[in-house]
């Protein structure tokens, strides 16, 4: 059926910035979601894996979330095709 | 409203006089120009490479251009950052405000630099001998940002 999603798995973009991309090897991924979330759940999920993304990700550690280029609380909700951004205090200007 | 990010040098004088040009309403023209400094936290710096977060950057400064209208009574604004390579001595920033009255521009261009220090994402690595290291958000930032009241 044309427009019926491909799997029954929906991903998200997540982006790694600054120091946060160094130490993940990485500067994005796509992350599977199997229903709406939030933001702290993927945190979390993101600091199971262990390594590099539990000494960055750790409760207490100074970490922005941005959801669609907003800045975002742990409680905002993530939908199938939003893009989640994790990165460092900002230091501009 | 000029918001730029780019990694070509910028004329501050060029900026503001293009704020300027043809409005006869202003009688003030606040420019300020951040540089890279020499030295930080002690250690020699040698370059300094800033990097941002392409989509939101753009986003996150014109909220803080249209906000600092909002607040403030200007005429104009205009904010340009530059990312890639920079060495001690080059400009990094440029926030230029005109408004009929000295008041409201010099209150824009600290306003729109204080939000700017905490809500836009760009991201310094110095080097220094000692290697790179990536610089460390500063309290005294989020200080000034939490001077102006919030709305």
């Amino acid at each position: 059926m044309r427009g019926a999603p491909a799997t029954s798995v929906s991903v998200v973009k997540l982006v790694f910035l600054a120091r946060l991309r160094e130490a993940f090897g990485a500067s994005h991924e796509r992350f599977a979601i199997d229903a709406p979330t939030t933001v702290g759940a993927i945190r979390a999920s993101l600091y199971a894996r262990g390594g590099p993304w539990a000494a960055e990700l750790a409760p207490g550690r100074a970490v922005r979330i941005a959801v669609n280029h907003e800045l975002a609380r742990d409680d905002a909700p993530v939908s199938p095709g939003d893009e989640v951004a994790f990165f460092p205090p900002v230091t501009g200007g | 409203m000029t918001v730029r990010i780019q990694t070509a040098p910028f004329d501050a004088q060029a900026e503001a006089d293009a704020l300027r040009r043809g409005d006869m309403d202003v009688g003030a023209v606040v420019t300020f120009v951040g540089t890279v400094r020499d030295v930080n936290d002690g250690d020699a710096v040698t370059t300094l490479e800033l990097e941002h977060y392409p989509g939101m950057t753009e986003k996150a400064l014109g909220a803080i251009e249209a906000e600092a209208r909002e607040r403030f009574d200007v005429r104009g604004i205009a904010i340009v950052h530059r990312v890639g390579k920079l060495a001690p001595g080059d400009p990094i920033v440029l926030v230029a405000v005109t408004s009929a009255h000295r008041g409201a521009a010099f209150d824009a261009c600290r306003f729109v630099m204080d939000y700017l220090k905490t809500r836009a994402p760009f991201w310094k690595k110095e080097r220094t001998p000692q290697g790179e290291r990536w610089v460390e958000a500063r309290a005294a930032d989020d200080d000034a940002a939490a001077t102006w009241s919030p709305r």
